[in-house]
């Protein structure tokens, strides 16, 4: 409100400006806004993410082929082998052989490839754009689906009370205890092995099963506000006008609701980010040749040798780093936007 | 009191029932099937007929995969279970029981020593960032504590593994002893040790952020209510303010953040267990519900959910017991 603070020369331009002209009145939605501007945090989030946007969204139309598109680069391989042997007069000889062999993998960094190849001829630069664009899909529509279920069922539960919010309370609670990441990988072998699906719509089903077991909490939460907003006056009022209960949870609740809901969708879809980049780097994600973050890493697992995750950092920091960002990208959003929704948060 | 736990382990049980026909219906429809791999060498010599092979599965209790033959088996399992019994592991010929047992506390030792170190360095970093909020060293440690808690697992241990055990060499790659020598006693604690210090630093890593924003949350909330005001204005050293009035305070929260743990502290860590290839309780898991085995991917997931359940029990009777304040109904 500081900003457009002019500085009067005189008395009498003192006087003539008016109260509207001082007083700037901001809507609650600017307050947010300003506020969430002011924060550092938020503001790096923010550009963390519209950087992963550009980068997977418009980068592909720069290159003109795509992730599956496999090159065969040759590059130079030097084969020292050597032998010992014994020689007739009893000292231990060693004998090299020095030979050059050509590979067409796994091609190093360079003009055309910025990361290089991947072990199976593929640009690594170019799936990390297509892999994030798996990620980024997954983890919205996951979130968008997770609100949509939470707001009816914690709306119906926290609305209506007695043995309606009891029964599906009871519901939640058990698709609350459930054991999140062993179920996630059963869930998926079971869809990998279904034949009648087709390897690309693996991406709606995995959706699916994400959705499936983290819509409780999302539930648990609009339930609770919505049980704490019923108490209040304006609800009463809504009573006393006689507003049939449809318009009254969505126009009057619903809204209300929105701020905790929208800092728990940003949080939550770091938290799907991560669960599908878990599911991909155990092979149970998006299938092959498609790319993924998740997968791109999992070129590193220790237990399939050291080689890959010694001499090829190329292939595998960047997705993961490329996961990190990502993930902070929607945590500091996340966490700003509370900052700016709470009225307590004043500073 | 007595009445209100009776009430919520009952409720406790409703829920685990509901959660243990999910599951089942879940892992018996895992793609994989134990007696198939196990026959499909016989039966393709000749050695055994199909006939057999079905006659085996529904010997093992997995014979009938149609809706009804499966919840039959859900009911047969179920009453074992009533009876103490969680069947026996098909990979490892043993009661489930045992073999939980006996995976269980080398994860539980690894992950209780993370969540000691944790709490040591998540409790002050996160109290001196509440202390100095909107300072550097409140956005440094708001920053690293995000930055833990967006690593992937996975993503962690290879950079750990490729700067510290291949690169320098300091520790071993894979796996929990030193296979080369014939070790007992107290060196073969301390290889042991030796061998997880990489693991136990990712868990560390990975989980410390969380623990100390709830700190720094916490903190802060405390730090701004009256009674630090009155605590101030008596003319108290900040110190004594702190760490005497605010500190305890913000304890309740992050006592009842231990019920939570409690899950991870038994089940191990699946993920991070797999990458070391660890033999513990979450890397056996995971091999499980590769190979199939049914008996033991259920009792491990029921393991897991009734942890969850206690984990929650215990945590609300903390709340009580640290903040009388608290009424619970």
């Amino acid at each position: 409100m500081s900003e457009n603070k002019k500085v009067p020369d005189t008395i009498d331009e003192l006087e003539e400006e008016s109260l509207s002209d001082s007083v700037k009145v901001l809507s609650p939605g600017r307050l947010v806004l300003r506020r969430f501007f002011r924060s550092r945090l938020s503001i790096v989030g923010l550009s963390i993410l519209i950087f992963l946007f550009a980068f997977c969204y418009i980068g592909p139309l720069f290159v003109e082929y795509t992730d599956t598109t496999t090159f065969a680069i040759p590059r130079e391989i030097k084969m020292v082998t050597e032998e010992h042997f014994t020689g007739a007069d009893g000292k231990v000889y060693t004998y090299y052989d020095v030979s050059k062999n050509l590979a067409y993998d796994k091609a190093p960094p360079s003009k055309e490839h910025w990361l290089g190849t991947d072990p199976n001829g593929m640009d690594v630069f170019t799936r990390l754009m297509y892999g994030g664009q798996v990620s980024l899909k997954i983890s919205f529509i996951v979130v968008l689906l997770e609100a949509l279920l939470g707001v009816i069922f914690g709306g119906i539960a926290g609305y209506f009370g007695k043995w309606v919010d009891m029964l599906i309370m009871r519901i939640v609670d058990i698709f609350y205890c459930l054991p999140g990441l062993p179920l996630l990988l059963i869930a998926s072998q079971i869809i990998r092995a279904i034949p009648s699906i087709h390897p690309n719509e693996r991406l709606y089903w995995l959706m699916g099963i994400l959705t499936f077991f983290s819509w409780s909490g999302t539930a648990r939460l609009v339930r609770g506000q919505i049980l704490s907003l019923r108490e209040q006056e304006f609800m009463i009022a809504a009573e006393a006008t006689g507003l049939k209960a449809r318009t009254k949870i969505i126009k009057h609740l619903i809204p209300n609701v929105m701020p905790q809901l929208i800092v728990s969708m940003t949080l939550g879809l770091g938290q799907i980010i991560l669960y599908e980049a878990t599911l991909s780097y155990l092979g149970l994600g998006v299938p092959f040749p498609y790319a993924a973050w998740g997968s791109m890493i999992s070129a590193a697992d220790p237990s399939k040798g050291s080689e890959i995750l010694s001499f090829y950092p190329n292939l595998w920091v960047a997705p993961g780093i490329l996961i990190v960002a990502a993930v902070l990208g929607f945590n500091f959003v996340g966490d700003g936007l509370r900052d700016a929704f709470d009225p307590k948060m004043k500073k | 009191m007595f009445k209100y736990i009776m009430k919520r382990l009952l409720l406790g049980l409703l829920i685990l029932f509901g959660v243990s026909i999910i599951i089942y219906f879940l892992v018996r429809n895992m793609p994989a099937d134990y007696i198939d791999t196990q026959t499909a060498a016989q039966v393709s010599q000749g050695k055994l007929t199909r006939e057999q092979v079905e006659n085996m599965k529904a010997l093992y209790g997995i014979g009938d995969n149609s809706f009804t033959g499966i919840l039959k088996n859900y009911f047969t399992w179920l009453g074992n279970l009533l009876k103490g019994d969680l069947g026996i592991s098909f990979v490892y010929g043993r009661p489930v029981a045992d073999v939980i047992n006996q995976y269980m506390w080398i994860s539980f030792g690894i992950s209780f020593t993370a969540l000691i170190f944790e709490v040591i360095i998540a409790i002050p970093l996160g109290i001196y960032a509440a202390t100095n909020q909107y300072g550097v060293a409140d956005y440094t440690v708001t920053v690293l504590a995000m930055m833990g808690i967006s690593l992937p697992s996975f993503f962690l241990s290879a950079l750990l593994l490729r700067v510290f055990s291949l690169k320098l060499g300091w520790f071993p790659l894979l796996g929990l002893r030193d296979a080369t020598q014939m070790l007992s006693g107290f060196p073969a604690f301390l290889d042991m040790l030796h061998h997880l210090v990489l693991p136990m630093t990712t868990l560390v890593l990975l989980s410390v952020g969380g623990l100390m924003r709830y700190t720094r949350t916490n903190m802060l909330e405390v730090l701004n209510s009256d009674y630090i005001r009155t605590a101030r204005a008596k003319g108290l050293s900040e110190k004594t303010v702190i760490y005497k009035h605010a500190f305890r305070n913000t304890l309740i929260p992050l006592v009842t953040l231990l019920g939570g743990t409690i899950p991870s502290l038994f089940g191990g860590a699946m993920i991070t267990e797999s990458v070391y290839a660890l033999e513990g309780i979450g890397y056996t898991a995971y091999k499980a519900v590769l190979q199939a085995d049914v008996p033991f991917v259920m009792g491990y997931n029921m393991f897991i959910a009734v942890l969850t359940v206690l984990g929650i029990l215990i945590s609300d009777l903390l709340y009580m017991v640290v903040d009388p304040r608290v009424k619970l109904r």
